[in-house]
């Protein structure tokens, strides 16, 4: 079994709706079931009516704070662009960022041009990988209500998740509901190819 | 969720903190649950929905939290296990019931949680520090850090109220109850026990001049429990204790895990006391703590209670203590890992840096929003299409429609608390003759603005009421409403009203016209804006 890591602190960013705690349940059950201390950080109530929302994930061998510091994220993932970039202060220069190349435009607002954001983040870290997860979903699933569980299974299948993809998917089997687990189950099976 | 009652014992599982409090609850045997939905106290009653039948357990949406309460003293008074949650405002609004409660004492176990708000995620009327009520009410005050010890304190609260007959609070903030992480679970107790009202005057009733024997024996209770604080290990010490130090630290709640991170973080060893108890103090071992220090720092959220209590005890153990608290650390919204660690840096004199928030492309506020197809969209527009929005004032009220204040709306001059919409505009069209038109929800209506619409009929003004009926709690998490039972209308025409017009606000048309014809009345004036939220299943 590959050594047990200290501590890995990821940040999940986007908006009300985009199902981000669904993940947060996916990541810190898988981490649980590898043995690892975790404690995890959410809002609820009106902030998310399609406001900005940011979770927190720590886990490690011992866990404090539910809330990471900012600077010290190993990874941020992204499922609104701008979102990214509003919440970029959590990572260093060592931080991964995974970002669904996605825009959701704010009411009322000019939209902030893609590669103007990624500019941006690349002063921060230089390791940003952006990913067309909306774009695949829709493509290949008719929907991109599963853009956040794929990332999470890529960010497992490329190692940027210290978590092996059978726990991810066997966190999916057991809480996403019956109805959206067919759904559920090919994402996963698209993210490993 | 399942998982919640699973009877494996020593099962690690994950639960957020409220569902820990749940938890506990079960394994306490507890019988009656009553709440009314309020973040970040919602999943409390949100989980005991789901899941009372299996559970074999009592429940209730009450229609306010004083009713809520009311309604444990009920089940407590005849023997259940009961627990009453509640958001921070829930607790103004039971005070009333809270305060002769203490000095009756339960009968059976008898839990409060109340779940506070810094930084106002999810509050929109004050910052509120609950912890002052435990000096007002002589209650039991217990403060958990996670999810783990949200169950082992609901536990112990329970064990408390039952050996002193005393209501215990649990007080949780948000990053406690929307904490996630793993829970140690025991076997759930099925209390067996039926309810049964044994009469006895002199224990609940509440009348001069027994009263006063009353608050006697409260504070001979809040002196036993003042011991059993003393023993109990949900106040610990632990780091470098040995020799004399220069700096201990105190602190309670979630407060304490970012101590522990800083500590990490600054690769410190200091003593510190981690305190469970809120009310009362264990203030021997506070004593004990302080008086091998030079200096200690007390890291707690919002007001500084703590730190004027520790300043109080230190004027008799060690009066060259030096206190650092407030002077440290913010009283305005909540405390997080990096200002702990960075105050802690600046004492040692070690290095630490908040990275910079300023980037150089400047990111618009994202607002909440309506949900697409919401029929407040639907209220707001008529309301602006009809009248001047200079000419009229607008009340608002809490839910969802609050977000009337927001663009591209703009329709909200004044907001306070629940149900507060009506009687401020009774008081505004009282002083002066502008034209005003107020929005409440249907579950604020029965949670506190029946009382205010019969005050208004009562003292006569002519307000225009708006009550939202999207037939839920809306912006809790779509819990159910007492209009399933009881109809609007009936209500507001038993108040008193004769302007009274129940419309579907997609009819547009209909909808202005009652505006126009209603802001000219000389009497108050009741439009039922009746359309279900899109989120309720059809």
């Amino acid at each position: 079994m590959a050594k047990k890591i200290e501590q890995f602190n990821i940040l999940i960013t986007g908006t009300g709706g985009q199902g981000l705690i669904t993940l947060l349940q996916v990541i810190s059950q898988a981490a649980l079931s590898e043995g690892y201390d975790v404690k995890t950080s959410e809002l609820h109530g009106l902030a998310q009516r399609g406001g900005s929302v940011q979770v927190h994930i720590r886990f490690g061998k011992k866990v404090f704070s539910p809330l990471i510091s900012p600077g010290k994220t190993d990874l941020i993932l992204g499922l609104e662009m701008q979102e990214v970039l509003k919440d970029s202060y959590f990572a260093g220069s060592k931080t991964n960022f995974l970002i669904n190349k996605n825009i959701i435009p704010i009411p009322f607002e000019k939209k902030i041009a893609e590669d103007e954001i990624v500019k941006s983040i690349k002063k921060i870290s230089k390791n940003v990988l952006l990913v067309p997860a909306a774009d695949i979903c829709k493509k290949e699933l008719g929907t991109d209500v599963v853009s956040g569980i794929y990332l999470v299974s890529f960010a497992s299948f490329k190692n940027l998740i210290p978590l092996k993809p059978e726990s991810i998917l066997r966190v999916i089997k057991k809480i996403i509901p019956e109805k959206y687990l067919e759904l559920n189950l090919k994402t996963f099976k698209i993210a490993e190819s | 969720m399942e998982d919640i009652l699973v009877n494996q014992i020593s099962k690690k599982i994950i639960l957020l903190g409220n569902e820990a409090v749940v938890r506990g609850a079960l394994e306490e045997g507890v019988q009656f649950v009553s709440t009314y939905p309020g973040t970040p106290a919602s999943e409390i009653g949100n989980t005991f929905f789901k899941i009372y039948k299996k559970a074999g357990v009592q429940f209730e949406f009450s229609v306010n939290e004083k009713v809520a309460l009311e309604a444990g003293m009920g089940a407590s008074f005849s023997g259940l296990k009961t627990l009453i949650a509640m958001k921070s405002f829930g607790l103004n609004v039971c005070l009333d019931a809270l305060l002769p409660f203490a000095y009756t004492g339960s009968k059976r176990a008898t839990v409060l949680l109340v779940a506070d708000d810094p930084s106002c995620h999810s509050s929109a009327q004050s910052e509120e520090n609950s912890r002052a009520i435990a000096f007002l009410s002589h209650l039991p005050f217990l403060e958990p850090a996670d999810p783990q010890e949200c169950k082992d304190f609901t536990k112990l609260a329970f064990k408390i109220s039952e050996k002193f007959k005393i209501p215990v609070v649990v007080r949780t903030t948000t990053r406690v109850s929307h904490q996630r992480a793993p829970v140690k679970t025991e076997k759930i107790k099925k209390s067996k026990i039926k309810g049964k009202f044994v009469k006895n005057s002199k224990k609940f009733i509440t009348l001069p001049p027994r009263v006063l024997e009353m608050k006697t024996e409260l504070l001979d209770k809040i002196k036993k429990i003042g011991n059993f604080s003393e023993k109990s290990k949900i106040n610990f010490s632990s780091g470098k204790t040995s020799q004399k130090q220069n700096l201990g630290i105190i602190a309670s709640g979630v407060s304490y895990l970012y101590v522990m991170e800083a500590l990490n973080e600054l690769n410190l060893n200091l003593p510190v006391l981690k305190l469970g108890f809120f009310y009362p103090l264990p203030e021997k071992k506070i004593e004990n703590f302080i008086k091998k220090l030079k200096k200690v720092l007390i890291v707690e959220e919002l007001e500084p209670f703590l730190e004027k209590e520790i300043e109080r005890l230190a004027k008799k153990t060690n009066c060259d203590l030096k206190v650092f608290g407030k002077d440290l650390l913010s009283q305005v919204g909540e405390l997080k890992p990096e200002i702990v660690t960075l105050v802690l840096a600046k004492i040692f004199n070690k290095k630490y840096k908040i990275p910079a928030k300023n980037l150089n492309i400047k990111i618009p506020k994202r607002f909440p929003q309506l949900c697409p197809g919401c029929p407040y969209r639907l209220v707001f527009n008529a309301i602006k299409k009809t009248v001047n929005p200079k000419e009229v004032i607008f009340g608002g009220d809490i839910g969802c429609y609050m977000l009337a204040g927001f663009p591209p709306y703009f329709i909200q001059d004044y907001l306070s608390c629940m149900g507060s919409s009506i009687g401020i505009a009774h008081g505004i069209k009282k002083s002066t003759p502008q034209k005003l038109i107020t929005l409440i929800g249907d579950s604020t209506f029965f949670h506190a603005g029946i009382p205010a619409l019969i005050n208004t009929v009562f003292n006569k003004s002519n307000p225009l009421i708006i009550i939202m009926n999207n037939q839920t709690t809306a912006m809790t998490g779509h819990q159910p409403y007492p209009g399933e039972e009881v109809k609007i209308e009936n209500i507001v025409r038993a108040c008193g009203v004769n302007n009274l017009k129940v419309i579907d606000p997609v009819k547009q048309k209909e909808f202005t016209k009652a505006i126009k014809e209603f802001l000219n009345k000389k009497t108050a004036s009741v439009i039922i804006a009746r359309r279900p939220c899109i989120w309720l299943k059809k």
